[in-house]
């Protein structure tokens, strides 16, 4: 080792895994199939997680820094394999299929925490939450599961040799927290800005047809819960137009009929 | 028996704690059951508070005087086993939301977030949540013979019940915490959003940093949190911590004032679920007019401070 004996031993070739969730896009109209048990994913387009995607541009930097491996890995069956190609697009350098249906934030926690304990790695990024099942779950789950610190929602991740400096949102601010490595982070905007964020070039999506996409055999973890059915929110009734002069009508409608002031 | 996270915030509750407390009390009287409070940390907590809201019995853990999700994981973990607690409510501020999955983990329990509503049965435990960014509701099961359930806060309210007294039991506890807390910064007298009972947010349409007095006054008369659109965050006219929609906090206040802020999808799946919500937009086929309550359209920079003058007037 380098330097005094005080000084930590740093980190270089950091092993990152960037878990990966599969959801619908932001914009998909979201329908059921007719007999309420699932998601119809009809003509859906699924994409990144999207605070995964700060996670996975923050782990791709730390790379650019320290060197080692950013894998990404999603707990799914084989229709997840084009999301993750695009990990590997954007800057992955391999990536891991865990051969499960998730149906449950318990057993998608413990499906991982399977691939972590056999990888060696220093940093575990998930995101704060899924926008598909909004569980905000699997990162504090997955951690205690390990025996690791979890930082969740985390805006902000600076490793100081072997260990690192992370940011919080807490109600109303935020906290700065000092942690020894391995760590599992939730992710958020912050962790990285959106104008860092990353996308797919020709060259990283040719690249991404060669790099390794392992399919692990599930554990066969258990889950915690099971849904039961879906519906739609009812909808609003229609919208009362208010007159621009009439300002003190509205005071009234809002005290009177809806009775929030 | 039923245990639920009392947590503080320098010392005090909030009303998202008593929301939960009631949860947790309505559960109880639903089975012929107990519900116990547990509070980790400050000494200067008003524990006395918990009993109105239906706590039979509180737990003050003496310890830890910040939150760490581990430690308190560990510490309220440990006490629902000993207890043989068949459920676990954490409300979904930051911390509860954060303290969710690893409490699930260290209680050897089942795990159901984003619950509106008190549970359709419990045995086996079922409830409602909100999926899809509220493009969805689900009605999920539990599977474990313990189940974490995770609340929206405000969903349900907090009415003071007066109840009866709750009985007091303190311990001193240590558990390892796995990170420490270095710094706090607190924006001062800001609201906190996820539980806010009235947002004023805007959009790009308010054109620039500096014409964001007025919706801060207009916040200001309403005792309501500030909030913006994504985009708003992004160019760095509002701090992040105001970016709500589908990326951002998800908000569930009594009424929601949307100015200059167009209603996309993404927008809408964060704030859909307020119960009022009231947009002002000079587009009239600006597409939140569709999701909206009221609406009027106008030049925000004309209505806000006349709509601010209406509601002091009305308000004092
Ligand atoms: C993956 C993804 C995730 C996203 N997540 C979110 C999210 O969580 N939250 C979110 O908000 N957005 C999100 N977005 C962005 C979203 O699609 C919209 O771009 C954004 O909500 C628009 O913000 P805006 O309404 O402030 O701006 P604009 O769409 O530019 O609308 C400005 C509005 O102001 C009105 N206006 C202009 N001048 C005035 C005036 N003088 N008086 C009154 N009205 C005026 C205009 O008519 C217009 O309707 C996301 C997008 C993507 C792709
Ligand atoms: N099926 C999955 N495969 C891999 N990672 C997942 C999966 N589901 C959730 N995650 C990770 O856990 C985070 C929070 O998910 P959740 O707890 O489901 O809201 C996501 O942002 C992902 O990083």
């Amino acid at each position: 080792m380098l330097g005094g004996t005080n000084r930590p031993a740093a980190i270089l070739d950091m092993k990152i895994l960037v878990c990966i969730s599969h959801v619908p896009d932001t914009t998909a109209k979201i329908q059921f199939t007719a007999d309420g048990r699932s998601l119809d994913a009809n003509g859906v387009q699924f994409v990144i997680n999207p605070y995964d995607e700060f996670g996975l541009t923050r782990a791709l930097q730390l790379n650019e820094q320290l060197g080692g491996t950013v894998t990404a890995v999603t707990v799914g069956d084989a229709g997840v394999e084009p999301t993750l190609r695009k990990a590997l697009a954007i800057g992955a350098h391999d990536a891991v299929r865990v051969d499960a249906q998730p149906t449950d934030p318990m057993q998608v926690a413990r499906e991982l925490a399977a691939v972590v304990s056999e990888g060696g790695y220093d940093v575990v990024i998930c995101g704060q939450e899924s926008i598909d099942y909004n569980g905000g779950i699997v990162p504090s789950a997955l951690a205690e599961l390990l025996g690791w610190p979890v930082v969740t929602p985390c805006i902000g991740f600076t490793p100081e040799g072997s260990r690192a400096k992370a940011s919080r949102e807490i109600d109303g601010g935020k906290e700065v927290l000092d942690l020894a490595l391995p760590v599992v982070l939730g992710a958020k905007k912050g962790l990285v800005e959106e104008s860092e964020l990353r996308i797919p070039n020709m060259r990283g999506i040719m690249a991404a047809r060669t790099k390794p996409l392992t399919v692990k055999a599930a554990a066969g973890a258990a889950a915690g819960s099971a849904p039961v059915s879906f519906t739609k929110p009812a909808g609003k009734s229609a919208v009362q137009m208010i007159d621009a002069n009439d300002l003190d009508g509205l005071v009234k409608k809002l005290h009177e009929e809806a009775k929030v002031i | 028996m039923i245990l639920v996270f009392a947590e503080t915030w320098s010392g005090q509750f909030k009303k998202s704690t008593f929301e939960a407390v009631q949860y947790a009390a309505a559960c109880a009287s639903a089975q012929g059951s107990q519900a116990v409070a547990v509070v980790v940390g400050p000494a200067s907590a008003p524990v006395e508070s918990l009993g109105a809201y239906g706590a039979h019995k509180v737990i003050h853990l003496h310890g830890p005087e910040t939150f760490e999700t581990a430690q308190h994981a560990a510490l309220i973990g440990d006490l629902a086993k000993e207890l043989g607690a068949s459920l676990l409510i954490v409300n979904g501020t930051a911390n509860g939301r954060a303290l969710m999955g690893a409490l699930a983990v260290r209680a050897e329990a089942g795990v159901i977030s984003n619950v509106t509503a008190l549970p359709e049965s419990y045995n086996p435990v079922r409830v409602v949540r909100g999926a899809f960014s509220s493009k969805g509701i689900e009605v999920c099961e539990s599977t474990a013979g313990r189940t974490v359930i995770g609340l929206v806060p405000n969903a349900l309210g907090a009415k003071d019940s007066a109840g009866s007294n709750a009985a007091f039991e303190d311990r001193n506890v240590s558990a390892s915490a796995r990170a420490s807390v270095v710094e706090q910064q607190l924006a001062s007298g800001s609201i906190a959003l996820p539980e806010a009972e009235r947002v004023v947010s805007a959009g790009r349409g308010m054109k620039a940093p500096e014409n964001w007095g007025m919706i801060e006054e207009l916040a200001q008369v309403l005792g309501a949190a500030t909030a913006c659109s994504k985009p708003v965050s992004d160019i760095g006219w509002r701090p992040h911590r105001e970016h709500v929609g589908q990326t951002g906090i998800q908000v569930n206040p009594q009424l929601y004032i949307a100015v200059g802020i167009s209603g996309a999808i993404q927008h809408l799946a964060g704030v859909s679920s307020s119960k009022t919500i009231v947009v002002i937009n000079s587009d009239p086929e600006a597409p939140f007019f569709k999701a909206a309550d009221y609406g009027i359209v106008g030049d925000a920079f004309d209505i806000v401070p006349r709509l601010t003058a209406a509601l002091r007037k009305h308000l004092n």
